[in-house]
């Protein structure tokens, strides 16, 4: 099946991210990380959010974590890697909250739940893409927090910007 | 299309949860920090769309999704700014030998 495929890819390329000691290695398998999870939204009829997934992080924020990773090495003398360190408290800690979640997942029984069962799924298969409710929506019940995002971005591009250039040392 | 299994879509989220968590504790280098904190909001924007498969007349964790996609990539773009202000000012970007702000 399908979301088996992507989900040990994302689940792979994300150890693999997490082991690498070389930043680029790590970079690129963030991105098959980020491909999967964007195909596992288009399996869960989440196509609108699988696009954006693909435009922002795909084409956005891991260019961005590149030109991080080569502005902020020293290319030159081979030393694009990163140490590790707290490995024993850091295994422990994610550890423990993996086996917590999956416990709770577990004892949390979700498929039971009363408000999933009477839900009607079908009404999603028969759709043939979610851009228009999505659309409709933006417009009118969540258009404050549009244009508040939009703001964000506006302020938060801006700062990036501001931040990053070069300013004459005083 | 047989139905994916609620639990297993959760089950994949904490994965990637933790492994991120892994990676923010672990890593010495900035920017890959930030790259564990992106597998965070990966992991939570998967809950949510999965969760909105069964809301399908609202779709609010879809929009949801959207929203934390934004705020996601305002805070990358910010972060990464001040990891290269901080590269270009103490000369290195590993995060335990960034103990002070004052050089």
């Amino acid at each position: 099946m399908l979301f088996y495929l992507f989900a040990i890819l994302a689940v792979v390329s994300g150890a693999y991210m997490v082991l690498t000691r070389n930043l680029l290695y790590a970079g690129f398998s963030l991105l098959i990380t980020l491909l999967s999870i964007a195909g596992i939204y288009v399996l869960l009829f989440a196509d609108f959010i699988a696009v954006t997934q693909l435009m922002v992080y795909v084409g956005g924020v891991l260019v961005l974590i590149l030109f991080g990773i080569m502005l902020s090495s020293r290319v030159r003398d081979k030393s694009v890697r990163s140490e590790n360190g707290n490995i024993v408290w850091g295994g422990l800690v994610s550890g423990l909250i993996l086996v917590g979640l999956s416990y709770a997942i577990r004892r949390a029984n979700i498929s039971s739940l009363p408000w999933l069962q009477t839900t009607e799924m079908d009404v999603l298969g028969n759709q043939k893409s979610t851009v228009q409710t999505i659309g409709i929506k933006l417009m009118t019940d969540v258009v404050l927090p549009f244009e508040l995002a939009s703001l964000l971005l506006l302020i938060a591009l801006m700062g990036a910007a501001y931040i990053a250039t070069d300013k004459p040392k005083v | 299309m047989e139905q994916i299994p609620l639990e297993h879509i959760l089950l994949l989220s904490a994965v990637i949860f933790s492994l991120g968590i892994l990676a923010v504790i672990t890593k010495r280098h900035a920017v890959v920090v930030l790259m564990g904190i992106e597998l965070i909001f990966n992991a939570a924007n998967l809950n949510l769309v999965a969760f909105s498969r069964y809301d399908p007349s609202l779709m609010q964790g879809q929009l949801f999704a959207l929203f934390v996609i934004v705020v996601a990539a305002a805070e990358a773009a910010v972060a990464l700014a001040i990891v290269l202000r901080v590269y270009q000012y103490f000369k290195t970007a590993n995060l335990s030998e960034i103990a002070t702000v004052d050089k």
